[in-house]
């Protein structure tokens, strides 16, 4: 029923602004009021005090649906007209892109458009960097004009997505457990930690994870990770299917949830891991380290994409909406749960200099260092595990991918389960 | 009488089954499921070791469940029956079975978790005596596990139905074979058995089924490390393999329709009811 009346409203509204060119200004103040965008995405960042802020500080009504990555791209790839934003990673946006559900922006209208991070623009974090494997953001970031449908690999004005928040992956440990340090990804299969390592059963993240410990195993060097051929996905396979037989997992984890219980239970003492997942086994006094390792990260990315049949007021409203989220509030709030924003230098005004220097500079906390909820994460003295931000972003080994033999990984990864 | 059940069962039963065959021959890629007739969803079921492999398992856990809860529930069925002379305390009884009931299937299943992890409750209380000198990892994320939570979940489907046959025997028979010199044993055998099986084929039906068309239960006590065919159907579902999955549950039903059609054959329920 409100749905109904804010659309009649919003097509009063358009109507009139096209008709009276001079008035528009004034009718869109007014207007933005009734505005309400459906936001769905995943859980990292479809935050309510998100919202709320949102209509405290813009005057309209942000309504957010949080879904596991599965449904997120199912429900971008087939049910354009239950959404106007898109919260999506990278890598799901590769596969929903040629859909047409989503168009692209404008990057004259992103005031911050200058200052977001390199690798959401030309791939580099600094000029002396090198571009990781996988489905690497700026591979995927713009289409050549707003009705394109494939990707160009230069800053061409029209962006796919708008990036939100970013990090980089790696194993957590029960340091207290393993009691030695741990520094190559090739020991989740170590059989000193039979029965007593998992990895995530989300078959696109998993494989990547995979490939990081065969290469460090030295068993095969891909030439892409993010991009295997069948025989390269069915070595990967039989390697783990090898060490699953022979018990190296406790289990496989699903859900954020299951990952800390797992961890915070002692039942596993190494797997792969979310960095707030190590949080949350943190503030349960139970020791945990996010283990920076010598290949490097599998880093992530998402960032919000627009509803192609977004147009008029509600657009307007959208480009507002980025231009606040770019802003600094979200990325001050992304950034002191451990997440990094797309343009740091303006989250840096909504951060103490403190937490500042502990998340992203790498510094010892000088004071307790609290989540946005209050819960102390660190004590003075403390750093961050992995350092700075350019020493962390600046060891990605890999992006989130999707690869052109999903199908097959797909299927094999049902194997591995079943085997 | 028989018109609006009729319509009700074509509505909820028979048309989403339909449904459910026709997409089944229907082709998908990663986001569109395109009306079709193929036959690939079907080639590729059959063509995979998977498959066989994910049945035998599921096969597995209803068969060792089936054990569990029959000899657990048709002693507990018998106790309340015949042991449990009055009937007040037979009432009482039988809903103390049923208390575990008041919570849900789910919160049920999970609570085995903490007790049987690593440092749970039974691993704890086992090294406290003595007993074992290192926790037993198999305890938990096992086919153990699994059973166990099946066990627990389904006995009282069992002991339902043959507490309900053995309630309806005719005392005087059992005075009668007694009179006649027939030992416990015998009268267990050839005159109480015979008697409940009735009952025994409905618990079975419901435990078989039950188990067979199981996902989250093995999902969660396995900590993903087995598959059985509802696993299967629910990671398709997850990658929008809608038609595959629809698949996989039409062969599915249909090995399910095949075990209860064969075991129907040993007993015709609906005479002996």
């Amino acid at each position: 029923m409100t749905k109904v009346s804010r659309r009649s409203i919003l097509k009063g509204g358009a109507a009139f602004a096209a008709g009276t060119t001079l008035g528009a200004p004034m009718i869109w103040a007014q207007n933005i009021k009734d505005v309400t965008l459906r936001q769905f995405g995943t859980g990292v960042s479809n935050l309510n005090d998100v919202a709320n802020k949102v209509k405290e500080d813009l005057g309209f009504t942000l309504e957010m649906t949080a879904l596991d990555s599965d449904s997120v791209t199912q429900r971008a790839a087939t049910q354009p007209n239950s959404f106007d934003i898109a919260d999506i990673e990278y890598w799901i946006c590769k596969k929903v892109w040629p859909t047409g559900n989503l168009q692209a922006m404008d990057t004259s209208r992103i005031a911050n458009y200058d200052k977001i991070v390199g690798i959401f623009r030309n791939g580099k974090l600094t000029p002396e960097s090198t571009i990781a494997q996988g489905t690497a953001p700026h591979t995927v970031g713009f289409v050549e004009g707003p009705e394109g449908n494939s990707f160009v690999d230069n800053e061409s004005g029209w962006m796919t997505l708008i990036p939100t928040i970013y990090n980089a992956d790696t194993l957590g440990i029960r340091p207290d457990l393993i009691g030695r340090p741990i520094n190559n990804w090739s020991e989740l299969l170590n059989p000193e930690f039979r029965g007593k390592a998992s990895i995530l059963d989300i078959s696109s993240i998993g494989i990547m994870d995979m490939a990081m410990v065969v290469e460090s195993m030295g068993e095969y060097t891909y030439p892409d990770k993010g991009n295997m051929t069948r025989e390269e996905i069915d070595l990967t396979m039989a390697i783990f299917t090898e060490a699953k037989q022979n018990g190296q997992f406790r289990a496989f984890w699903k859900s954020f949830d299951e990952s800390v219980n797992l961890m915070a239970s002692g039942e596993v003492v190494i797997q792969s891991m979310w960095s707030p997942a190590i949080t949350a086994v943190k503030s349960k006094g139970v020791p945990c380290v996010y283990q920076p390792l010598e290949e490097g990260y599998r880093s992530w990315g998402g960032g919000i994409g627009l509803s192609a049949s977004l147009t008029g007021l509600e657009r307007d409203a959208a480009y507002e909406y980025i231009n606040w989220y770019l802003d600094g509030w979200v990325g001050g709030y992304l950034m002191r749960q451990g997440y990094y924003s797309a343009v740091p230098e303006t989250s840096k005004n909504f951060m103490s200099e403190n937490e500042w220097g502990y998340w992203f500079e790498g510094k010892a906390a000088t004071d307790t260092i609290t989540s946005p909820t209050g819960d102390p994460l660190a004590q003075a003295g403390e750093v961050r595990d992995g350092g700075s931000f350019f020493d962390r972003m600046g060891a990605v080994a890999c992006w989130n991918a999707v690869m052109d033999e999903n199908q097959y990984m797909v299927r094999k990864w049902n194997e591995f389960i079943a085997a | 009488m028989a018109l609006p059940i009729m319509a009700v069962l074509m509505f909820f039963l028979v048309l989403p089954i339909l449904m459910i065959v026709a997409v089944s021959f229907w082709q998908a890629t990663e986001f569109s499921i395109i009306p079709a007739f193929d036959l690939e969803n079907y080639e590729f079921l059959f063509g995979s070791n998977v498959t066989y492999r994910v049945f035998f398992n599921t096969f597995k856990y209803a068969f060792i469940t089936w054990v569990f809860t029959l000899g657990i529930g048709f002693t507990v069925a018998y106790f309340l029956a015949f042991h449990v002379r009055s009937l007040t305390w037979q009432i009482v009884l039988f809903l103390l079975c049923t208390i575990p009931f008041w919570t849900s299937n789910i919160i049920r299943m999970i609570s085995w978790i903490p007790f049987l992890g690593r440092n749970g409750i039974a691993n704890s209380t086992l090294l406290s005596w003595g007993v074992i000198d290192e926790p037993l990892d198999w305890l938990l994320f096992s086919d153990f596990a699994v059973i166990l939570a099946f066990v627990h979940l389904y006995t009282l489907f069992m002991v339902v139905p043959i507490f309900n046959t053995m309630m309806r025997i005719d005392k005087s028979l059992i005075e009668a074979a007694r009179d006649a010199g027939a030992s416990g044993a015998q009268i267990l055998w050839n005159v109480i058995i015979p008697l409940t099986k009735p009952g025994i084929m409905i618990g079975t039906i419901f435990v078989v089924t039950l188990v067979m068309g199981d996902f989250i239960t093995v999902r969660f006590m396995s900590g993903s490390q087995s598959a059985n065919v509802g696993r299967l159907i629910s990671n398709d579902i997850a990658l929008l393999a809608y038609p595959s999955a629809s698949a996989t549950a039409v062969v599915l039903l249909l090995t399910v329709l095949l075990v209860i059609g064969i075991m129907l054959r040993f007993v015709d329920i609906r005479k002996e009811l």
